[in-house]
């Protein structure tokens, strides 16, 4: 199990606004600002993961770790051999920050809801980027983020990978009945890792693949 | 029944000395890692530990033993997992009898001479507790108990719980430890490399806590290695007045084909082990990736060793989940405001139950710089108890500060400190035997610092001198309760001068006595010096600084109060307290800022001023505009011509794409701000009532923005919310709309998990009650998937929630 602290990069302050359904304003500017600065030194940025090897044959995957079936999953990580299993969580801040204003000002519960959304995505995205600099130099090149309850993915397997990477001993992320994580702004996923010799089609990914994905009226659809 | 019989002779016969008689004079040795070794024997991925108790003992017996012979003084059974929310109550209970006859036949084989004790060892539950959770506090405590109990019954010598990283959740644990056992209890922390706990917590917070609770020893465990968390166990061996244990890992796992290493070895861990024994460290041990090696290395490596001994140390502190505040030469402020006495609006506010008033509250004096509140919600129609769990409750939601419980009322008193994440501060008790002995088990029990006040049976003394006997007196009645002086704080009760001119000189006095010759802290509540006189806050300020310049220790004050916080932030720039000189020039610039500002509201032309400022979302200006034309104008009136055309605009504009979601809001709470400010002032503000509808966000989903918008939403448009919270029971929706003859439910749910309670709401509601809409939304609705669940209707988003609940009569 390895545990990485990965850098922020700048809030994308236009993503902020997409994930609140908003646009620019200047009340709205104020808003964010005054959220901006509450959020300051309270945020996390762990992650906690894990090598995995894949076969799979019809759409039947079998993860070193475990096993699943899922259409999405197989066509996403088609021709992956190996791949990196993690769990992230900007931590419990911003649930903090969330329902404190949940009672006294919806208006900016939405918005660190928002923030924390822009934040875990970001947290995610430089997280990619780090495998993707860790395995550059053995030929490995990540194809993709896909988290259970994406396309077909079973939500169960969370389950079975929080418990596999430790994650609520190790950076505090805990799942109720419903599964439903806590801290809310957590995200476990799979990143598929393709040999870059044996292919010469792939293009690096970051972040979500929603083309292949089902949900067609997803908020966060791009 | 031979099985039982064993165990039982084991218990009574292999115990031969209490863990805390042996932690007076030595250092104990605890064992090492438990799943790493398991994982070596062949434990498969996937397999719960705790089973192998009853299917492999003969393994957990080897590792158990293998300690023992390295030199450990007590190794933990192999439970960290085993707890009612993972296992059936019969398998509960034959994992846990198993694993302690396990650790039992280990210690009796074991051929070490050294004392040797077993303890339970009990972990987190898996689950976060309410309010970032699903997991109730009372029911994480009963989860504890149960397994305590059965941890007492097959015959464990101690208990530790161990490598918890929620503040909360280790509170829940270590009262169900002591309600259900008196066995010694360790409670052992995980600390991240931030040198707090996941929950944000500090180490000094954690030792408030704990002692407060009366646990035998504290201490921290897992996560990083020794060298990594020297600064937590140094700043817990600074506060901690009890044994502390350290059992870190071998460092940070890494793992190499299939096999996982830890990055520090056995030498350089027992070199910086024996390092914190020699600063004070008692209980010392490993976590994952130690072995019996290990062990046998720094059991070997400290034989030598004297322990140091414990001292006790002499410091005021109380908590919060987050940190801790402490008494010291620096002024406490304690906030006043919440509080009905002497306010009409806070009363009001408490017979209507409106919680975000007295949160906001709780907000604006956080921001203003206050170190605690003062919590006090006692009237006499309320019931007070569930009162103050309420408000305590969503007070550590909304504020990190450390809170103090302010009741008259034990029960509720007892009930507040239950359930608050920390040590709290109480007021108060006096020098009447009947309150000493109604507050101080209570204290004994939970932990706290209290406020005593210098007055008895006989009233308050007149004299200085009076006072200092009382307080004497107070202080012998709290050791006979085991309470320490450094947790009871004096007041020496403030007097108006107005009746009595020397009032000030007596109190003063008196406070100074009590601190140079009992050595304790005070606290004073300031203002009452002026009860009866003109330009109160001059002369409130003047006291306060002559106490300050006394030695006074705590203020409860009203930090809105220009001319105390002036007095404040004066003594201590003038003291040269840290940063006080620039927290002096701060607070006098932020405060000419607030002067500007009412300057220009005075400009703003009235009528269209308040359209304006709804629809900008200004709160504050919307509601001192309301207030000021309530001077002139009906209140129904001001509702009727400005604020519901205000919100139809900016309604209308949302729905026409020219307003989005956050402006909508912003105007919604600036239009609140207005009906709050005419619901004070005039009853006919109250006569908007367009029906009730009940919002509540489903069984198992703890997200409840979306529902809050809704709400907002319509109580803006004038309907009456019964708003039921998140994660509610299907049953207790369908007994509030039974009680309340409710025509509208409005359910949220996020998940598709969650969806399924919805439907099954819906259903109980239409079989059951039926007299009912239900109108459903959330991210994963769709207008279909709402009809199939037997939704009367799918609203996309709030507004829309609005115009169906308009289009219905529900009165």
């Amino acid at each position: 199990m390895k545990l990485v602290k990965i850098d922020f990069t700048d809030i994308d302050r236009g993503e902020v606004l997409r994930y609140a359904c908003s646009k620019e304003t200047d009340e709205i500017n104020k808003l964010l600002d005054e959220c901006i600065e509450e959020m300051e030194g309270n945020l996390n940025s762990d992650v906690v993961y894990e090598d995995f090897y894949m076969e799979e044959k019809d759409s039947e995957i079998n993860f070193s770790f475990t096993k699943t079936h899922s259409e999405s999953l197989a066509k996403s990580f088609s021709g992956c051999g190996v791949g990196v299993v993690f769990a992230a969580t900007i931590g419990l801040g911003i649930d903090r920050l969330i329902e404190k204003y949940n009672k006294v000002s919806p208006s900016k519960a939405l918005m660190f809801q928002a923030l924390g959304t822009e934040r875990i995505e970001n947290l995610c995205d430089n997280f990619q980027k780090y495998i993707s600099s860790q395995y550059a130099g053995i030929g490995l090149i990540p194809v993709g983020r896909f988290s259970p309850g994406y396309g077909d993915l079973d939500l169960n397997l969370q389950k079975v990978i929080l418990p596999y990477l430790e994650a609520e001993k190790r950076i505090g992320i805990t799942l109720n009945d419903s599964l439903l994580m806590t801290p809310s702004k957590s995200v476990t996923a799979f990143i598929g890792l393709k040999d870059i010799f044996r292919t010469f089609e792939v293009e690096e990914q970051c972040g979500h693949d929603c083309h292949s994905c089902s949900s067609e009226d997803c908020l966060y659809r791009k | 029944m031979t099985a039982i019989h064993a165990v039982r002779r084991t218990v009574f016969t292999e115990n031969n000395m209490d863990l805390r008689e042996f932690l007076k004079n030595n250092i104990l040795i605890s064992d090492g890692g438990m799943g790493s070794l398991l994982q070596k024997s062949g434990l498969p991925l996937g397999v719960l530990p705790e089973r192998w108790n009853l299917e492999k003992p003969e393994v957990i017996r080897e590792i158990h033993k293998a300690y023992f012979d390295a030199g450990s003084n007590m190794v933990s059974t192999n439970t960290f997992g085993a707890n009612p929310l993972k296992f059936s109550d019969d398998e509960l209970k034959d994992i846990i009898f198993a694993a302690v006859k396990i650790a039992q036949d280990a210690k009796k084989e074991s051929i070490s001479d050294k004392e040797k004790f077993v303890a339970l060892d009990i972990g987190p539950l898996g689950h976060m507790l309410k309010p970032y959770g699903d997991l109730d506090f009372e029911d994480a405590v009963n989860a504890f108990k149960k397994i305590v109990s059965l941890g007492q019954e097959a015959g464990a010598d101690a208990v530790i719980i161990e490598t918890m990283n929620d503040a909360y959740e280790t509170k829940a644990a270590v009262v169900a430890a002591k309600e259900a056992c008196k066995l010694p209890l360790i409670v052992s922390n995980a600390y991240s490399e931030d040198g707090k706990l996941l929950s944000g917590t500090t180490p000094r917070a954690m030792v408030a806590l704990l002692e407060g609770l009366g646990v035998d020893a504290l201490g921290c465990n897992c996560s990083l290695g020794p060298e990594k968390l020297k600064n937590v166990v140094e700043e817990l061996l600074e506060y901690s007045s009890i044994p502390v244990i350290f059992q870190p890992n071998a460092g940070l796992p890494k793992i190499i084909g299939n096999v996982t290493f830890y990055d520090v070895d056995e030498d350089e861990y027992v070199a910086c082990m024996a390092d914190e024994i020699r600063k004070g460290v008692r209980i010392a041990g490993g976590c994952c990736g130690t072995t019996p090696s290990y062990i046998k290395k720094l059991s070997d490596a400290v034989s030598g060793l004297k322990p140091v001994p414990v001292k006790k140390k002499e410091i005021t502190i109380v908590s919060s989940y987050i940190d801790a505040v402490v008494f010291d030469k620096e002024p406490v402020l304690i906030g006043e405001r919440i509080n009905p006495t002497g306010k009409k609006k806070f009363k009001q506010a408490l017979i209507d139950k409106d919680i975000p008033y007295i949160l906001n509250e709780g907000i604006r004096q956080t921001e203003k710089g206050v170190h605690i509140l003062d919590v006090n919600v006692g009237l006499p129609d309320i019931d007070e108890k569930e009162m103050l769990v309420n408000v305590v409750k969503e007070l550590q939601a909304v504020t990190s500060l450390p809170l103090q419980l302010d009741t008259a009322d034990p029960d509720a008193m007892e009930a507040a400190m239950r359930i608050y994440n920390g040590k709290p501060l109480i007021n108060s008790v006096n020098g009447k035997e009947e309150v000493m002995d109604s507050i101080f088990p209570l204290v004994k029990k939970y932990g706290g610092a209290v406020i005593a006040l210098t007055l008895d049976e006989n009233g308050i003394p007149e004299t200085s001198e009076g006072r200092f006997r009382i307080a004497e007196k107070i202080l012998s009645k709290a050791a006979e309760y085991g309470i320490d002086r450094k947790d009871i704080i004096f007041d020496t009760l403030t007097m108006t001068v107005a009746t009595n001119p020397e009032a000030g000189n007596i109190t003063v006095s008196a406070l100074k006595k009590i601190r140079d010759e009992l050595n304790c802290h005070t606290s004073l509540g300031v203002s009452n010096i002026s009860f009866g006189m003109p330009n109160r806050d001059e002369i409130n300020a003047e006291f306060y600084l002559n106490a300050l310049n006394s030695g006074l220790s705590a203020a409860i004050m009203n930090p809105y109060s220009y001319q105390m916080m002036k007095t404040y932030y004066s003594f201590r720039a003038l003291k040269g307290f840290n940063g006080g000189e620039e927290e002096y020039k701060n607070f006098l610039d932020t405060n000419e800022e607030t002067v500007n500002n009412v300057a220009v509201e005075e400009r703003t032309d009235f009528a269209s001023g308040l359209q304006k400022a709804i629809i900008k979302g200004l709160k504050e200006e919307a509601s001192s505009i309301t207030s000021k034309m309530l001077d002139t104008t009906d209140g129904m009136e001001i509702v009727e011509k400005e604020i519901i055309p205000s919100l139809n605009i900016v309604g209308q504009d949302y729905e026409e794409k020219r307003a989005y979601l956050p402006q909508l809001l912003m105007s919604a709470e600036a239009a609140s701000a207005c009906f709050e400010v005419i619901k004070y002032r005039s009853q006919n503000g109250r006569n908007r009532d367009r029906g009730s509808v009940i919002l509540a966000t489903v069984k198992g989903d703890i997200h409840d923005i979306g529902k809050n918008i809704v709400k907002l939403l319509l109580e803006n448009y004038g309907f009456n919310v019964i708003d039921l919270g998140k994660d509610v029971d299907p049953e207790i929706i369908l007994e509030t709309a039974k009680k309340e003859n409710v025509k509208l439910v409005g359910l949220s749910a996020l998940m598709t998990t969650t969806v399924v309670s919805m439907e099954k709401t819906i259903k109980l509601l239409k079989e059951e009650y039926g007299k009912c809409k239900v109108v459903v939304g959330g991210a994963v609705l769709t207008k279909s998937y709402a009809e199939k669940i037997g939704a009367d209707h799918y609203s996309k988003d709030a507004m829309e929630t609005v115009r169906y609940a308009e289009s219905l009569n529900l009165k």
